[in-house]
């Protein structure tokens, strides 16, 4: 079961990417209603990670084997902490035993600043932790950051607990 | 389309009621009763009825009769969203003859209380165009104040009748036009986790609705060329955010920079041969300008902070723009060059996204913390909170600079308009969500 959503995933992914593949441009389509199917859909690695299944240098992987796959930070800030560093660190580790694994650092930002200073923010995050991973022996080449600003919150809601868990930076894994 | 038909052009079409009236007189015989700069006064009673046919016809809009009645509408309305009239009509007036268009009832309408009085006619041509005719009078000095005529093909009906709100609002404010107008801005529906963000363009009041771009891509922050032949919006196309320029004409779509970095926040140089935009490289941003046409782009800003959201001012000569150099953001100023960078908010908390007015004296911005929408004159001074609540971010000025449109709303985007003067807001319609609202000139 758990292997059949597994293909089931890829098989979407596959065919998200084949779409992308096209790049076609807004101009050439038709506009249409929004559908599920997205290409752009959350980059984030949440979903499908089956405990005890995961092959090595895959997503589930590098997820059963960090303490988190993105850091946090305060308002208006993109300075790490400790338990920050603490989580790259075992990131940077599993990158030294992956090497071919290339990844995608997104940064985020919560709701309570305008759009395009969030965009140069979630940059200025998706920075800090890919400037940490550089330094703990990532090659720069295995790492792209892409900043969505205030553009695709983790939570929702609009409270603190919802802010906090906005202000991040995800170190993506390919499925 | 042909607009603003030289009076003697109506005269030729044969309508007798025409021939007799006295060519409009100049501005200093009308009454100037709005005060646009003071704010606050009662908006102006204004009576707008019904638009006769000389001759029902079929167009491929409709009746003319029809049409009259539609046109009366939308002049009543345009006037009305300005905040600076209150319409009287269409609905409830007496009818209005033909021949009385150049010839009102001033005893009748002298009773509704209006202090003026908009008539107009709809007559089809021969060829298959359409002619508005569009009168201002005074109703208690029993004169007109002014005249004008539209010839316009039948499917822009519409913007004949927007042409005719501009005409009265600056015959009686003295102030530039702002109804034949339309806004792009990025439509949005969805959950707010994978929101779907499309381009989408509009008259100014959300007729004639039409999507850019299919929702395949998040797109943000569209601006209209000053000579309206190109919008520049910022797209994550193949997750690669970068700005691009859309060719109105041809529907092609290029990027603006080549190169990796993420490029943002474009706004056009008034003689719209530049873009400046701002480009995150390796954690900082700064403000570049480019050629639209492409090329090398120049580097105006080079601090360590954030520097995004640069806006000309209408003589190109310098640039308001944004930066948390100093520890939080604040409005900056420069020369278009990029020298004599220097803070211009010093009124507490913080501020972003300065858009310069088109009239040169105002800036708008969103103040930070509270997300409200002000103004202040260039050098800082004058600050005042039009309005705020509800996330409100981003403005965008109506091309007479009287009013500012912006975005409410974080989970769920909205589209409002405020007038600068008396602070009146209002939301305007968009068939889904609405965010980064960006108004276009006037239309040629």
């Amino acid at each position: 079961m758990t292997r059949l959503t597994s293909l089931t995933a890829i098989a979407v992914a596959l065919s998200l990417t084949a779409g992308c593949a096209h790049r076609r441009t807004a101009s050439e389509l038709p506009p249409e209603p929004p559908s599920a199917t997205t290409a752009e859909t959350d980059a984030d690695n949440a979903g499908d990670n089956p405990i005890g299944t995961a092959l090595p240098g895959s997503r589930g992987d590098f997820l059963q084997s960090v303490p988190a796959d993105r850091v946090f930070f305060d308002f208006d800030s993109y300075a790490l902490d400790d338990q920050d560093r603490a989580t790259l660190d075992a990131q940077a580790a599993w990158l030294g035993r992956n090497a071919g694994v290339r990844v995608t650092i997104e940064g985020h930002a919560d709701e309570r600043g305008t759009r395009e200073y969030n965009l140069a923010l979630g940059d200025r995050r998706a920075n800090a932790a890919r400037d940490y991973l550089e330094a703990r022996g990532v090659a720069a080449s295995r790492m792209q950051v892409i900043s969505w600003g205030k553009e695709r919150p983790a939570n929702p809601a609009s409270n603190e607990t919802a802010w906090a868990e906005n202000r991040r930076a995800v170190t993506v894994v390919p499925e | 389309m042909r607009f603003l038909v030289p009076f003697a052009a109506l005269l030729s079409l044969g309508a007798p009621a025409l021939a007799q009236t006295e060519p409009p007189p100049g501005n200093d015989e009308g009454q100037l009763v709005v005060d646009v700069t003071g704010g606050r006064r009662a908006a102006l009673p204004i009576a707008v009825p019904y638009m006769p046919t000389p001759q029902e016809a079929a167009t491929a809009a409709g009746g003319t009769g029809a049409l009259g009645r539609q046109v009366a509408d939308i002049v009543a309305t345009d006037l009305g969203n300005s905040g600076l009239f209150t319409p009287i009509g269409p609905g409830g007036l007496h009818a209005v003859s033909f021949p009385q268009v150049t010839a009102p009832d001033f005893a009748y309408f002298s009773t509704t209380g209006a202090q003026n009085l908009v008539q107009g006619f709809v007559q089809a041509n021969p060829n298959g165009s359409l002619t508005v005719g569009c009168y201002l009078y005074d109703v208690a000095a029993q004169n007109e104040l002014t005249r004008q005529g539209y010839v316009v093909q039948p499917r822009d009906w519409r913007r004949a009748a927007h042409r005719c709100a501009d005409a009265i609002y600056s015959r009686l404010t003295g102030e530039g036009a702002y109804f034949d107008t339309r806004i792009v801005y990025v439509s949005e529906t969805g959950p707010a986790r994978r929101r779907i963000k499309r381009l989408a363009i509009m008259d100014y009041d959300g007729a004639n609705h039409r999507f850019l771009t299919n929702g395949q891509w998040t797109v943000l922050t569209p601006r209209f060329a000053p000579n309206q032949q190109t919008i520049t919006f910022m797209t994550y196309q193949d997750e690669r955010p970068r700005v691009m320029v859309y060719e109105l004409d041809s529907g092609r779509t290029r990027p603006l920079v080549t190169g990796p970095h993420m490029t943002f926040a474009p706004r056009y140089s008034p003689d719209s041969r530049y873009i400046i935009f701002s480009m995150a490289v390796n954690g900082n941003t700064d403000i570049y300008r480019i050629p639209v046409a492409g090329g090398t782009p120049q580097r105006l800003t080079n601090s360590p902070g954030i520097d995004t959201g640069g806006s000309y001012s209408p003589d190109g000569s310098r640039i308001t723009f944004e930066s948390d150099r100093g520890g939080s953001q604040q409005i900056y100023m420069m020369d278009a060059d990029g020298s004599n960078q220097r803070r211009i908010s010093f009124g507490g908390g913080g501020y972003a996204t300065p858009v310069w007015s088109p009239r040169g004296d105002l800036i708008a911005f969103t103040k930070t913390g509270g997300f409200r929408i002000g103004v202040m004159a260039p050098d800082g001074s004058g600050e005042r909170i039009l309005t705020g609540g509800g996330y409100a971010e981003g403005p965008t000025w109506a091309p007479n600079g009287r009013a500012v449109m912006f975005t409410r709303g974080a989970s769920q985007g909205e589209l409002w308009y405020v007038d600068v003067a008396s602070g009146a807001t209002r939301r305007v319609p968009t068939p889904l969500g609405g965010s980064d609202p960006a108004w276009s000139p006037l239309r040629p």
